[in-house]
């Protein structure tokens, strides 16, 4: 149990009546920072993310805000809900396609493309969430890879409308006409969409519909004796989470101008994954920070030259699983916490 | 007398698992305002049929009634929303929740608001006043803001209690309430439920005679998967086939 519950911590008796208990504390103060810390942080992060294009490669930090969205997207449901999704390229990269195909053949501003691009991702986790969420954990995650191969296959042969292996070209980046070519521009007419995203993860999070979701994470038999139909729920928040990650492949595609294949793979599904569990599982900040580690590492890889860029990420994969088993933002948060 | 229908009607329930048959054609009728106990040696289906009348099980064949309406094939939450509260045998509660929050939870069940991912959780701040009074009412005010991790053994059965009301059931489904627990608990768990069934109708699991006596207006004794009596339980422990069927399993237990 995480951040979702932070909010009632300080928990005051409401009836006002009869004597005040003797508080006890709740064993969960591990996970929660103070207020002050929590806010700093915040102000931090919005610092971080104003001023990023200035000290990053433009391009990267486009990528960093795009895959922010993605594994946010994947924490709704892997760190929040208690499925582990393995086929999420399947929207991130739908969207990607949507989007590209929408400002293509319609020369749509491209956050009405995105937005487009978004709800084509939502669209398509109806019926594959449908039928993953009567699934639990190893067989959800391979119904999820299953769908999102099938999607992929589809997009291969579908040449006429996706370009099968050359992809989808020269994407525009239209926006009533400003000129946006330079990414470091983009870059912040990107940023609204994706705090927006980000703030409609962080709202679900710890809305009430939030703390239905993480009790039937921890208990669901429990949750459905209470009247909560679970599978109605577990779809509502793969929706959600479909529509995140579809705001994310939609950016990425405008950013890029160009829609590959490898949007789809069965890869791009296992690099968010790890990113939310490097950054942190249930988190929200740590799948954030995952992001811009890992894009980070995997640019600074490629600019020096380097090949094997899939043994270098693996080999932080694995050390960070077995050393930092909160991920980079638990390991943080607890370490401040035990500080302050 | 025409009489309200039943709490809770079972006919000719049953229940298959590969080719072994768990329970065979129960009937089982519980009046409204009626503690209806549920005994029998072990594996003669008490569990399961408790399973059958709260959704946890798909029937095989049979009809599942509460208050005349047919509620057979729903899902658990479907049997939830439709007033029929269950308490579970091993304590099963959300560890990092406080007291007050696991009733809030409960009480938000059903309501627009435990859809609303566009609004915040301090919402449900909106319940802490009736779940104050369910806290109250099986003694854990005091222990509101404590996790149920860090609750006692018989402080969780408690909550599980207070969830159970809180859903306001027409019919309360106690699956072993006093299920390893301690002579102090047990009493203290029976003066509770006899309190809580004032106006509720409760049916519950029980393997402790001295709870039944107690509790019970009715009694009805399983036996591989069949109803074997039903009757009052001064008329049901007097009764050979009953004495048999237990002294056939061990006489400790219905000697308790």
């Amino acid at each position: 149990m995480t951040e979702t519950l932070q909010d009632q911590t300080t928990g005051v008796r409401a009836d006002g009546g009869g004597p005040a208990p003797a508080p006890v504390p709740a064993d969960r103060s591990g996970t929660i920072l103070p207020r002050w810390l929590r806010w700093a942080l915040g102000v931090a992060a919005i610092a971080v993310a104003l001023v990023l294009p200035f000290n990053l490669y433009p391009t990267v930090a486009v990528d960093i805000a795009c895959w922010a969205l993605f594994a946010v997207a994947v924490d709704l449901l892997l760190g929040y809900t208690g499925l582990m999704s393995f086929g999420h390229a399947a929207f991130w990269g739908t969207s990607a396609y949507a989007t590209g195909l929408a400002a293509v053949g319609w020369g749509l501003p491209f956050p009405l493309a995105v937005l487009l691009g978004a709800l084509a991702a939502t669209l398509l986790a109806v019926p594959i969430g449908y039928l993953a969420v009567k699934r639990v954990g190893i067989y959800f995650a391979m119904v999820t890879l299953a769908f999102a191969q099938m999607v992929y296959y589809i997009a291969n042969q579908w040449r006429s409308v996706t370009g099968g292996e050359n992809g989808l070209q020269q994407v525009p980046r239209e926006l009533f006409g400003l000129d946006l070519s330079d990414e470091f521009y983009y870059y912040y007419a990107a940023l609204p969409l994706v705090a927006g995203g980000l703030f409609l993860v962080w709202r679900t999070v710890h809305s009430p519909f939030g703390r239905v979701l993480v009790a039937i994470r921890d208990n669901p038999a429990r949750a459905r004796a209470l009247g909560y139909p679970v599978h109605r729920y577990k779809l509502a928040a793969f929706l959600l989470s479909a529509f995140t990650a579809g705001l994310g492949g939609g950016l990425f595609a405008v950013g890029h101008r160009f829609v590959s294949l490898d949007v789809l793979h069965w890869t791009t599904s296992g690099k968010a994954v790890i990113v939310v569990v490097l950054g942190g599982i249930g988190t929200l900040w740590g799948p954030v920070l995952g992001a811009a580690g890992v894009i980070r590492l995997e640019d600074w890889l490629s600019f020096a030259g380097f090949e094997q860029i899939g043994l270098v990420t693996g080999a932080v994969f694995v050390t960070a699983v077995l050393v930092f088993r909160r991920g980079l933002y638990g390991t943080l948060r607890h370490w401040l916490r035990r500080r302050s | 007398m025409t009489a309200d229908p039943p709490a809770l009607r079972a006919r000719g329930l049953t229940k298959d698992f590969r080719g072994f048959r768990a329970v065979d054609g129960v009937d089982l009728t519980v009046a409204q305002g009626r503690v209806h106990a549920l005994v029998g040696p072990n594996g003669a289906g008490k569990t399961t049929l408790f399973n059958l009348l709260t959704g946890f099980l798909p029937v095989t064949a049979g009809r599942i009634e509460v208050a005349g309406a047919d509620v057979t094939g729903l899902a658990p939450e479907g049997f939830a929303r439709r007033g029929v509260a269950r308490s579970f045998q091993i304590t099963s509660l959300f560890g990092q929740l406080t007291a007050r929050e696991h009733v809030a939870l409960a009480l938000q069940s059903g309501s627009a608001l435990a859809w609303q991912f566009w609004r915040s959780a301090k919402l449900m701040r909106r319940y802490d006043a009736r779940a104050m009074e369910l806290l109250d009412m099986v003694g854990l005010a005091d222990l509101a803001e404590t996790t149920a991790d860090a609750l006692a053994y018989g402080r969780k059965r408690a909550l599980e209690l207070a969830l159970a009301l809180a859903l306001e059931p027409k019919v309360l489904l106690l699956d072993e309430p006093t299920a390893g627990m301690g002579l102090e608990d047990v009493d203290r768990t029976v003066a509770l439920i006899a309190a809580v069934r004032q106006g509720r109708t409760v049916v519950m699991v029980e393997h402790n005679m001295s709870v039944v006596g107690a509790l019970a207006d009715r009694v009805t004794v399983l036996q591989a998967g069949r109803v074997l009596v039903e009757g009052a339980y001064d008329e049901v422990r007097a009764d050979e086939r009953v004495i048999s069927a237990y002294l056939g399993e061990g006489a400790g237990r219905a000697a308790h």
